[in-house]
C-alpha cells in the first residue's frame, strides 16, 4: 500500500513542478495564469490524496483526524483556485494589461 | 520525534518549486505578473503545509493551511480589485 | 419567514462543517459534550451572518440531494478527466512554445449565478481557457483561449459538454 503513496506523491510533485515552470516560461500574464492554476490544482490533487491515503492507512483518533483535515484543505483549494486566478485576470484586464500575440481580443471590440 | 521520510522529501521538492516561482515574483515586468506568482506560491504553501502535517506527525500544521488557503484567497481579492486601478 | 429559513439553513451547514472538523475530539471517535456546545452557539452567529449573503433568490433548488450527487459525479468524472488533458497540454505547450492566444466570446445561456459560477471554474481548470470576464446582465462569457480556432466560436468548441453540465447541476 506505501507503494501508491509513493506513486501519489511522485505525481503531484511532477504536476506541481510543471506549474512553476509554465509561470517561467509563458510569455505573458494570462498564459502563465493558465499553465499555474490548471498545473498547481491538479498536482495538489495527487500530493493531498496521498496524505489523506496515510491517514486513512494509520487510522484511530490521529490518523483519522489527519484525513479528514487534509480532505478540507484539498476542498477549499479546489474552490478558491479557480476563483482566485479568475479575479486576477479580470482584474489584469481592466487594469490595462492587453494579451501578447493575440489573434482576436472580443473583449475590447466591446467594451468601446 | 518520529518522521515519515516520504512526505517530507515531497515538501522539500515543493519548497523547490517555491523558489522558483519567488524567481518570477522578482523579475515579473508588471504587478498582475508578480501577483500570480504570489498566488502560485501560495498555493504550493497549503500544499507544503499540509504534505508537512503528515511528516512531522503534527495533525495541528494541515488546520494552519487550511486557515491559510482562505486567508490567501481573501488577499488575492484584494490585490485583484487593486489591479483593476486603485479602490472603487 | 424567508431570513429566518435562511438562518436555520445556513446554520445547518456551518455546524456540518464544524462536527467534521472537530470529529475524535472526545472519547471514542465523538465529541465531547463542551465541543458541542461551542459549535451550536458558533454556528448560529455564521448564519446570522452570512446567509443573506450566501443565498441568492431560487437557491433552493440546491437543498435537493441529487444535485449534490450529480456536483460529486460530475468533479470525479468529466472535470478530473478535462484536468488531466489540460495538464497534459499545457507540459506539451511549456515545452514546445506554440500559442495562438485570443479573448473569445460565447454565450452559454446559463440564468443562476450558481450555475455561472460553476461553469467558470470548470473552464478554467480544462484545456486550453481562462475565465476573463462575465457580462453579468446577458451571461455572455469572455474566455481567453490559448490555441484559437474559430474567431466566434459556439460553446461548445470551446468547452463541449460543461455548459450542460452546469445546467443540469444548478438550474
Amino acid at each position: 500500500m506505501n507503494i501508491v503513496i509513493y506513486i501519489l506523491l511522485a505525481v503531484g510533485a511532477v504536476f506541481n513542478g510543471l506549474g512553476a515552470l509554465a509561470l517561467i516560461r509563458f510569455p505573458d500574464v494570462y498564459t502563465r495564469i493558465h499553465g499555474a492554476t490548471k498545473c498547481t490544482t491538479f498536482g495538489s490533487i495527487f500530493s493531498i490524496t496521498a496524505v489523506v491515503v496515510h491517514g486513512f492507512l494509520r487510522g484511530g483518533g490521529e490518523g483519522g483526524t489527519l484525513a479528514v483535515h487534509a480532505l478540507f484543505a484539498l476542498v477549499f483549494l479546489l474552490i478558491t483556485n479557480p476563483t482566485g486566478s479568475h479575479a486576477l485576470a479580470r482584474g489584469a484586464y481592466r487594469g490595462g494589461i492587453k494579451p501578447a500575440q493575440a489573434v482576436v481580443d472580443q473583449l475590447e471590440k466591446d467594451r468601446r | 520525534m518520529s518522521i515519515e521520510l516520504p512526505f517530507a522529501v515531497a515538501a522539500a521538492v515543493l519548497a523547490g518549486f517555491m523558489l522558483i516561482s519567488v524567481l518570477r515574483l522578482g523579475i515579473g515586468p508588471t504587478a498582475a505578473d508578480r501577483a500570480v506568482a504570489l498566488d502560485t506560491v501560495n498555493t504550493l504553501v497549503v500544499t507544503t503545509m499540509v504534505l508537512l502535517g503528515a511528516g512531522l506527525r503534527q495533525v495541528v500544521l494541515v488546520d494552519v493551511a487550511i486557515v491559510y488557503a482562505l486567508l490567501s484567497f481573501v488577499s488575492t481579492l484584494y490585490i485583484a480589485r487593486f489591479l483593476e486601478g486603485g479602490w472603487r | 419567514m424567508r431570513r429566518l429559513a435562511v438562518w436555520a439553513v445556513t446554520a445547518m451547514f456551518a455546524l456540518a462543517v464544524y462536527l467534521l472538523l472537530t470529529l475524535w475530539s472526545g472519547a471514542w471517535g465523538l465529541w465531547s459534550l463542551s465541543e458541542l456546545i461551542a459549535g451550536v452557539v458558533m454556528a448560529l452567529i455564521v448564519g446570522l451572518v452570512a446567509g443573506n449573503l450566501l443565498w441568492e433568490r431560487g437557491g433552493w433548488r440546491m437543498l435537493m440531494p441529487h444535485r449534490w450527487v450529480l456536483l460529486l459525479v460530475f468533479s470525479a468524472g468529466p472535470l478530473l478527466w478535462a484536468m488531466a488533458r489540460a495538464n497534459v497540454d499545457v507540459a506539451w505547450r511549456v515545452i514546445t512554445g506554440k500559442i495562438r492566444p485570443g479573448i473569445v466570446r460565447f454565450d452559454p445561456a446559463l440564468k443562476t449565478e450558481l450555475a455561472r459560477t460553476i461553469l467558470a471554474n470548470a473552464i478554467t481548470l480544462t484545456p486550453g481557457t481562462l475565465t476573463v470576464d462575465v457580462h453579468e446582465l446577458s451571461g455572455a462569457f469572455y474566455v481567453h483561449w490559448i490555441n484559437v480556432t474559430d474567431e466566434r466560436p459556439t460553446p461548445e468548441q470551446v468547452c463541449g459538454a460543461l455548459p450542460a453540465w452546469a445546467r443540469r447541476i444548478a438550474e
